[in-house]
């Protein structure tokens, strides 16, 4: 491997990968076999975080920025005039490795532009992931991103030798796709979506029967979705992502607020900021879905099309509900125990385990962790000191913002700063 | 009656013997102090605790059995934060402990098992960051080697991880601050003393040490770290709150160039 060479490309290479943000390095079931190099079964880990504070766990880069296609919205478009570069499959799987004896990754997350033809693209990338793993014996974490278009084969191929598979959606919408990404079909997406949920599918099946079934992409897939390049409503978004964790058994799906890289006219400009307060929000609501039993019709509807911006989405949804509330933490299930604004699950199952030593009042609650500040309004306790009085929503909203300090309250405030 | 300060050599296996000795005797009031940071209380009698690995399995299987072992973890997790005063905070957990019939690990409104499930957490989180922080750096004797510096005793809490992952590879992790370190040879992990050159700086990596090809990575991952970062969003305050400050100096993506 010739050092300047590769520092060169790398540089290039990482710098187009950026934008893709999953760096999930857990979920996999992959451990260390025949005394080989590296472990994927436990949790995953953060090896260091970027400048911008996002988590650094894979060795995340482009095979090549070549491209085919001419995506509005992405800095390898064909049209782009940037710097291009592509790895040899032995770079990829040096720069893997060293790093990873290093312990300065968990794995590699390896995605590409297109050269010549999806098929051609997606091999190159099975043949990384399979030297990794067949020369190599190495079983840390792959996360192969999946050309759209790729052939079903292709597919089961890439699934028998990577952790994670995704595919990215990028819009939200198909009239937005339409509209930014003309050279490319939402089914290009779905198809070897439903490729690779079909095989793990089968994979569990005959693993029940046949204990050395090869695994078939045991951390699943997950996709991502571009948030404010192309005018779509909170509402839409986050339906589109409860079709795709429902119908394709997605593991995770990523919001990822769009970062201006080009003068295109169809999007926000160069300069105008990213939408990260509402990327947050999206996040929280998404979570809401998968750990704390929401459905995603109580939080956004069509009374309901954008999530707020000063409260968080469960505050938002108990300030709509106060008929629900004051839930008594001494005696409620557990479903309306995570309905409480500021009580996070970890606390929900601190209360439920102490409270069966002594009623718990709320010196205990503070002590657990829980934050008083929302949950006070929306809780009675052992104490009858509790907020009794009868507030309407707006009032209890504006107590809890006064003694709130969120770190997004500059690009909240409407005041506007005379010397700033 | 005057104050018993018990002295324990620092070991796990010295503070339950201690703890047995408590037990014993039926003592009350008593403290219990690791003798590299014993304090001389005024009216207190001090007495030294021999370690008997005996009493001590049987004051383990003891509170193992009156716990989960969730709740057994989190006490053996808070002796290594090596907390001042620890040991007491330990000794009323345990009493509690064998004074309740029901498991008592997940009574958070009682102070002491509060007070030990945080601390058991701050031992937790840092034994997980180094895990993620530890950077190996390849020596001309084909070893990768790690220097750390946490604040909390966590070697023992990680050795199990490093050693199923990096099952190919010589590797050995130091931690500076309490002069002892992990190495493993291929077969076994063993526990060793090193003596280091004169003025040996361990946050660089000198060619005489290292090999030739340990620079040109670790250059590599700079790069990568650099090129990964997305301007527009900086945010040192999240950066910083991640990988606090006292880290950086052992993290080669956080070296001056």
């Amino acid at each position: 491997m010739s050092f300047q060479r590769t520092q060169e490309k790398l540089k290039i290479l990482a710098d187009a990968a950026k934008y893709d943000v999953s760096c999930s390095s857990s979920g996999s079931k992959r451990a260390n076999t025949n005394k080989g190099l590296g472990d994927a079964s436990g949790m995953g880990i953060c090896h260091s975080y970027t400048e911008d504070g996002r988590c650094v766990s894979l060795l995340k880069i482009l095979l090549t920025n070549h491209c085919i296609f001419d995506c509005a919205y992405c800095v390898t478009r064909k049209s782009n005039d940037v710097k291009r570069a592509a790895f040899k499959v032995q770079e990829v799987v040096d720069l893997t490795i060293n790093f990873y004896r290093r312990n300065y990754i968990e794995g590699l997350f390896l995605s590409s532009g297109i050269f010549k033809s999806a098929d051609y693209t997606m091999e190159r990338l099975v043949a990384v992931a399979k030297k990794l793993r067949l020369e190599e014996n190495f079983n840390g974490y792959i996360h192969l991103k999946s050309i759209p278009g790729a052939s079903d084969e292709l597919m089961r191929e890439a699934g028998l030798y990577a952790d994670r598979l995704s595919v990215n959606i990028e819009i939200p919408t198909e009239a937005g796709l339409k509209k930014l990404a003309p050279d490319k079909k939402r089914e290009d997406f779905i198809k070897p979506m439903i490729k690779v949920k079909n095989e793990i599918i089968q994979y569990n099946a005959e693993k029940k029967i046949i204990k050395s079934t090869p695994k078939f992409a045991p951390a699943g897939q997950s996709t991502q979705m571009i948030i404010g390049a192309s005018g779509e409503n909170d509402f839409q978004i986050m339906q589109t992502s409860n079709h795709f964790y429902k119908n394709y058994n997605l593991k995770r799906v990523y919001y990822s607020g769009y970062v201006p890289i080009s003068y295109d006219n169809r999007l926000p400009q160069i300069g105008s900021a990213v939408p990260m307060l509402r990327e947050n929000r999206l996040y929280q609501t998404d979570w809401l879905m998968r750990f704390y039993g929401f459905d995603v019709s109580e939080i956004l509807n069509e009374q309901h099309q954008n999530l707020d911006l000063d409260v968080d989405p469960k505050l938002s949804w108990a300030l709509r509900n106060l008929h629900e509330f004051p839930v008594d933490v001494n005696t409620a299930d557990q479903r309306m125990l995570a309905r409480i604004p500021g009580l996070g699950m970890k606390s929900v199952f601190k209360i439920i385990n102490a409270r069966r030593f002594r009623k718990l009042n709320w010196e205990h609650l503070k002590k657990i962790g829980v934050a008083l500040n929302r949950a006070q309004y929306f809780m009675v306790c052992d104490s009858n000191q509790f907020e009794k009085r009868d507030l309407t929503s707006e009032k209890i909203k504006g107590l809890i913002l006064q003694n709130s300090t969120s770190k997004y309250q500059k690009m909240l405030s409407n005041q506007l700063s005379l010397f700033g | 009656m005057q104050a018993k300060n018990l002295i324990y050599d620092g070991t796990f296996d010295g503070f339950l013997s201690a703890v047995f000795y408590v037990f014993e005797f039926k003592l009350k009031g008593v403290t219990i102090q690791n003798e590299f940071t014993v304090q001389q209380g005024l009216f207190s009698e001090n007495e030294r605790i021999i370690t008997d690995e005996i009493k001590a399995n049987r004051v383990w299987n003891g509170i193992k059995s009156k716990l989960s072992s969730n709740g057994s973890y989190q006490l053996y997790y808070a002796f290594l934060s090596e907390v001042v005063g620890v040991e007491d905070l330990l000794l009323d957990f345990i009493q509690y402990a064998f004074s309740q019939r029901k498991k008592v690990d997940k009574d958070y409104s009682h102070p002491s098992i509060l007070k030990t499930a945080q601390i058991a957490k701050s031992v937790g989180r840092e034994k997980h960051r180094m895990e993620a922080f530890v950077r190996f750096r390849l020596t001309k004797d084909d070893i990768y080697f790690a220097s750390i510096e946490p604040d909390f005793n966590v070697l023992p809490l990680i050795e199990k991880h490093f050693k199923r992952r990096y099952a190919d590879q010589k590797w050995v992790i130091y931690d500076i601050k309490r002069g002892y370190g992990l190495f493993y040879d291929l077969e076994k992990v063993e526990l060793i003393n090193m003596d280091f050159p004169e003025n040996f700086n361990f946050t660089k990596t000198d060619d005489a040490f290292f090999a030739t090809q340990e620079f040109e990575f670790q250059k590599l991952w700079q790069d990568y770290f650099k090129a990964t970062n997305i301007e527009s969003r900086k945010n040192m305050k999240l950066h910083i709150r991640h990988i606090p400050k006292r880290y950086w100096k052992y993290l080669s993506e956080k070296q001056p160039n």
